[in-house]
């Protein structure tokens, strides 16, 4: 079931957490800190997280957005866990090839395409 | 035949981050789709003021509520021009570390810049470093 928030929906899908933004400008830079703390929320009672990240709502990140899910990666990585981005669009993405990010973050087209990547 | 969009220009100063960037994003959209931008330099220029106008804000003026932030915007159908001025103490741009080199990859700050360097046409910081210009060119060669 569905768990509302603000800014974020988190759902456990066999034993995957999905994240989905409800907004489509939700990573503006003034709602960027509570979108933070609810993505380290959804993790924290967590070991070993699996979660995929549904960017397909999400038409404009700012470089504060880029910070906060990186603090969110490491707290994922720091509970073993696996973290994948998925379904951004072109522009969106454009802005983690600008960045580099995409070496960091593990970036797929679709939400089965993510799924298939996890262990 | 229709007649082109008048100039479009505003001086604005900027006292709290959040009106500040709603009204300034609100008249630019405004005057870029009147002048006849299309979604690409929108989503650009967008992206470019807020980086700039919440930079001018949090480290320019360190998040003191004393100081403002001044802005002026002048667009027509060939290019899109704006200043951002903090009342800080300026800053050497060249001194911020490459958020792209393998060192600095993981660094979850310092973005903001470059992001406003790759959308945007010409970027300048004039000295002390507390007024930034920058300008979309529409129609690029």
């Amino acid at each position: 079931m569905a768990k509302p928030s603000s800014h974020i929906s988190v759902r456990k899908i066999d034993g995957v957490t999905r994240i989905d933004f409800l907004d489509r400008n939700i990573l503006d830079e003034l709602n960027i800190h509570q979108i933070g703390e609810e993505l380290l929320k959804s993790v924290e009672s967590e070991f070993r997280p699996k979660v995929i990240v549904v960017f397909t709502n999400v038409e404009h990140m700012s470089s504060a957005a880029y910070g906060t899910f990186m603090k969110f990666n490491e707290r994922v990585k720091s509970r073993d866990g696996q973290l994948r981005l998925c379904e951004l669009k072109p522009r969106v993405y454009e802005g983690f090839v600008i960045t580099k990010l995409n070496r960091i973050f593990s970036i797929h087209e679709s939400w089965a395409a993510a799924l298939d990547t996890l262990t | 035949m229709t007649t082109p969009a008048p100039l479009f220009h505003c001086d604005h100063t900027l006292c709290e981050l959040r009106t500040g960037l709603e009204l300034v994003q609100d008249e630019v959209a405004t005057a870029l789709a009147a002048h006849g931008y299309e979604d690409g330099a929108m989503f650009a220029i967008r992206l470019a003021l807020e980086e700039a106008i919440v930079n001018g804000f949090r480290h320019g003026n360190r998040s003191d509520p004393t100081k403002c932030v001044f802005f002026r915007a002048t667009i027509d159908s060939v290019s899109a021009e704006f200043e951002i001025e903090d009342q800080g103490p300026g800053f050497d741009p060249r001194m911020i570390p490459d958020p792209t080199e393998d060192d600095n990859l993981e660094i979850p700050s310092g973005r903001g810049v470059m992001l406003i360097k790759a959308y945007m046409t010409d970027v300048e910081y004039v000295r002390p470093g507390n007024k930034l210009r920058m300008r979309y060119a529409k129609l690029r060669a």
